[in-house]
Order: structure tokens, then sequence, then C-alpha cells
């Protein structure tokens, strides 16, 4: 037998591993670490949500469900789509539940691309874009925004890296890892573009329902836009289910049946046991949201305030609930930094670095944590300034 | 009255800690420093915020733990000052930790703090149901706190999220 390694597909072979993975190795080693690193709510799901799960169990709902999802899910996904951000998709043959956005993105991709064609993928942005990208088959291009402009896209960026082979835009609003949300204006611009260049748009809005300043506009609520959108959304940061791994996707009839082709062959459906809670969450857990929210805000507002005060030049982020505070005034690499603090006073943070090139000098950190870490966190960070500067 | 949606969130933030610094509970609300003491000595002279308390849990300190009795009290409503009069006549005791008012079958609701269950029911039997204007009393003794509010005494959910994730 040859040796197992000569196995593994070439494409695989040289994805790179993502730069999270050795902070959590070498966080998950120390103790006594305040993490700014985490990218998920510090809310247990609401208990509403909980409850009805397990009543789901009781009952037993423990079989398979439609490929697509509960209908009734979809119908809940359909009407709160359209009651909150005017999104308009027909439940019946337009939207997907999925495991997690993250199957939904890898879902629109393979739908979509053949090989040679081109993403568009605005950086800096969530680690797996450009490797399921690549995965599908596709090119990623990385087009990169820019602190000056709060990191949001300058349309002369994007334009630039349109090519022949340019089937779609990737982008996320509130984004992960800067918290910058676009607004009506900014998505028109992207949309424009869009239609001039006859490209889809993916739209990753799985953070829509934490934003904090203006309200949230929807890609598919774009006029002209809903056509040419796949919406990306999920449960997993408004709702606080992370772990409860659903999603789903919605697109144009033609692009939802080819998805739903894949997801049908690939995972036959989300986890029915989730689809129950996620439908509890659609009918209450929206109180919830509203009060995790202001909570984020909250604490999004000491954070920020804090960052600026210690040196570390910080936009202030519309939404999600991620600082990317500015880490240049120290001459350090974004990875030095988050290693030496780390090592030095325990604080986790992600270097932006990992989120694309345009993610260097500046780290991520994220506010989803009591107000007692982030002071406590925002202490030794002073600490450590005052040792590095 | 008509409060400020600021001064509504200084409220909300105060309510859930008030040993917060005012540095801090101006940069959480996005305010000048100068306007959250202005609000906050505002919000105290309009007695929005009564006093700046505590949630002890006496259970956990030996000697200390106390009984709490919560009490159904009918009452005869007097012409004129209705049940004001009579739930004057209870709150005045320091005994008696709260007063409630209520709908229902029964028309107070007395929350009686004591060091022993005897303590309790003598205030019961001498000090509450004398009182003219009481017709009965049920009393009820809370036998464990679960939550408090708003706070739940066995802190069980500790954070059980993985250190570092996308
Ligand atoms: C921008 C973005 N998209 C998608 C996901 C994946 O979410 P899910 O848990 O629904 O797979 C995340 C999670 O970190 C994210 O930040």
């Amino acid at each position: 037998m040859k040796q197992t390694k000569s196995y593994l597909s070439k494409t695989v072979e040289q994805l790179k591993p993502s730069g999270i993975r050795r902070f959590f190795d070498l966080a998950s080693s120390m103790e006594g670490v305040v993490s700014l690193g985490v990218g998920e709510p510090d809310f247990v799901t609401p208990w509403t949500v909980r409850e009805a799960a397990i009543l789901s169990l009781e009952e037993g709902f423990t079989s398979y469900t439609a490929n697509a999802g509960l209908l009734e899910l979809r119908q809940g996904i359909s009407s709160y789509l359209e009651n909150s951000f005017q999104a308009v998709y027909a439940p019946e043959s337009e939207i997907v539940v999925t495991v997690g956005a993250s199957q939904a993105i890898d879902l629109a991709l393979r739908a979509i691309l053949d090989p040679g064609d081109e993403v568009l993928v605005i950086e800096p942005c969530f680690v797996s874009y450009s490797p399921l990208v690549t995965l599908a088959g596709g090119t990623p291009i990385p087009v990169q925004t820019k602190k000056e402009n709060d990191f949001k896209i300058d349309p002369a960026d994007l334009e630039k890296e349109i090519s022949k082979r340019t089937k779609a835009i990737l982008l996320c609003s509130p984004n992960n890892p800067t918290g910058t949300m676009l607004n009506k204006q900014e998505l028109e611009q992207v949309g424009r573009l869009a239609e001039k260049h006859d490209l889809l748009v993916i739209s990753d809005e799985i953070y829509a329902e934490l934003v904090y300043d203006e309200t949230y506009t929807s890609m598919a609520a774009i006029p002209g836009m809903r056509e040419r959108t796949i919406l990306i959304s999920g449960f997993s940061k408004g709702f606080a289910m992370t772990g409860w791994r659903l999603g789903y996707v919605c697109a144009p009839e033609d692009i939802a049946a080819s998805i739903l082709k894949i997801h049908q062959y690939a995972m036959m459906c989300a986890p029915t046991m989730a689809q129950h809670a996620a439908l509890e969450a659609l009918k209450t857990g929206t109180l919830d949201v509203i009060d995790m929210r202001k909570s984020y805000r909250r604490r999004r507002n000491y954070l920020i305030n804090s960052f600026n005060e210690l040196g570390l030049d910080c936009h202030n982020p519309g939404g999600a609930f991620y600082a990317f505070p500015s880490i240049q005034s120290t001459g350090l690499s974004s990875e030095e930094f988050a290693e030496k603090l780390l090592l030095e006073e325990k604080v986790a943070v992600v270097p932006g670095s990992v989120f694309g090139e345009s993610g260097e000098g500046f780290i991520r950190c994220s506010y989803a944590s009591s107000l007692e870490q982030l002071q406590e966190a925002v202490k030794r960070i002073k600490h450590f300034l005052d040792n590095n500067r | 009255m008509l409060l400020t949606d600021k001064e509504i969130e200084i409220v909300e933030i105060l309510e859930r800690d008030s040993r917060i610094s005012n540095e801090d509970l101006a940069a959480m609300a996005g305010l000048e420093i100068e306007e959250t003491n202005a609000a906050i000595k505002k919000l105290e002279d309009l007695k929005v915020i009564v006093r700046y308390s505590s949630i002890v849990d006496w259970s956990k300190i030996d000697g200390h733990e106390g009984v709490t009795a919560m009490i159904d009290v009918k009452v005869t409503p007097k012409r004129g000052v209705g049940f004001d009069e009579v739930a004057k006549r209870i709150y005045r005791f320091k005994e008696v930790k709260s007063v409630y008012l209520m709908s229902g079958a029964y028309d107070l609701s007395v929350i009686i703090e004591g060091r022993s269950m005897n303590e309790v029911a003598r205030f019961v039997s001498q000090k509450l149901s004398t009182l003219d204007s009481v017709l009965s009393t049920t009393t009820h003794f809370i036998l464990k706190k679960y939550k408090h509010d708003g706070t739940i005494f066995e802190q069980g959910e500790e954070d059980k999220r993985i250190v570092v994730s996308p």
C-alpha cells in the first residue's frame, strides 16, 4: 500500500488550516484565560425554546422531516423574513432548512459553481468562505475592505476584481469579524454592480437580528436584487442556538431547487429536534432576542469605548458581537500581538489576519461575555500595552 | 412621569448591577459622564430609583438563615380610604418586608421575615390578625428560595463554550 497521505485529495491537502485552530489549542491548554475569542453568544438558548425541543422528543418526533425541512418551519421562516426584513420567499419552493448557516453557504456555492468560476469574497470575513469556494470547485477572489471606510465595501475596489469568470459576490453584513453593517445605500451600490455585470450575490445575514444603531436592511429587500440573491441565515447567533446546528437558505426557485437536490443526497434533512426548537424560537424566542440585543449593545459600547481610551483605535461596529480594534500602534503583527497577549496576560483574542489580508493589524474581540469578564480583559490588555509600547 | 430612552437605559442597567461605576455606566449607555451623573441624580430625586440594595442568600450564613412567610390577608376596606389605611397599619411593622394589594381571592399579600417560625407565628397571631379590619390570614412559609428578583440562587450554568471559535 502507498503512504496513506498519498491517497488524500490534492484540493483538501492544499487548503490551509484555519489560523483559529492554533489559538484554540494554545488557549485550551492554559488555566485562568479570559476569552474574547469566542464566536458565539454567551447566552444559553431561551428556555421556551429548549422546553419545546424536549417536548418534541417526549412526543416522539424523532424521524426524518421533508428534505427542505418541516413545512410549518419554512412557513414560519417565510413570515419572519417578510415581517422583519421585507424579504419575501415562498415556503414551498424557495426556502431550504439546513444544518447551520455553514451548510447553507456550502450548498449555495456547490449549487452555482463550476470549475474555474470565480467568487468575490469580501474580506476580512468568516474563515469558511474561501475554503468552501475552493471545495465547491470555484476560485475565491478576495476583495479587501479598509479601516478608513469602517470596513465597508468600496464599489471601485469590488469592480476592479470582476472578470468574465466571476459568478457571485459573497458578503456578510453585519460582518464577522469587523461588526460592520452595510446600510441600504451601501447594499444598493453592490446591487448595481451585480446587475451591471450580471452576478449573483450570496448574502450571509446570520447576524441580522444583532444590530444596534440603524435598522437592518436585507440584500433581498433591495429593489431588483431578490432575483439574484441567495440569502443565508439561521438561528445560531440571534437566537443563541449555535449547538442546535440550524440554518436556512432562501433563493429564487431554480436555485433553491438545485440546492435542495444536493441537500437531499448529502444530508437528507436538518435535525428534527432542532427544527422543532426553531419553530418555537420564531414564535416566542423573538422576545428574548430583544433582551439579548440590548445586552450586547451595552457591552459593545463599553468595550469600544475602552479600546479607544487605551489607544487601540476602533470603529463603532453596527452589529454582530465583535470589536475589531487596530493594534498597529504596538508595532506587532496581529498574530504576534494575540500570542503575546495570551501568554503574558492570559487574554484570548483572534488575530485579524486569519480573516484575510486586510485583517492584518487588527484583532477580533468578542463582547459576548459578561461585563465582569470584559472589565477584567480590559484591565489585562491595559497592563499588556503598558509593558509593550 | 415620562423618562427619556437614555434615562430608562440607566435605570435598567442599575437595576441589574447597582454597584457599576458611573464611568462604566456612562460608557454602556453611550452617554457623557456629566449627563450620566445628572440623570442618576434626577432619578434619585424623583424616587424612581428608591434605594440601592443587594440580593443576599442568607440561607448560606449559619445562624442567620431566618424564615420568610407569605401571608394572604383578607381585610374589610374602610370607607373613603379603601385598603390604604389598613395597608399602612401593616407595613409600619419592621418585621414586614413587603405589602402588596392583590386581585383575586384575598386582598393583601404580606411578606414577613423573622428569625424563627415561632417569631413569625407570634407576629401573625398577636399583631396582624388582631388588627380591626383583618378578617383572616393564611400563612405560607417559604421552604427554599430558588430564584429571587430574577436571580437564580444556585448558579448552575457555567460557561460551556469552547475558548476560541470562528
Ligand atoms: C458570518 C458567519 N456565517 C456563518 C456562520 C456559521 O453559523 P452556523 O452556526 O449557523 O453554521 C458563522 C459562525 O461563526 C458566522 O460568523
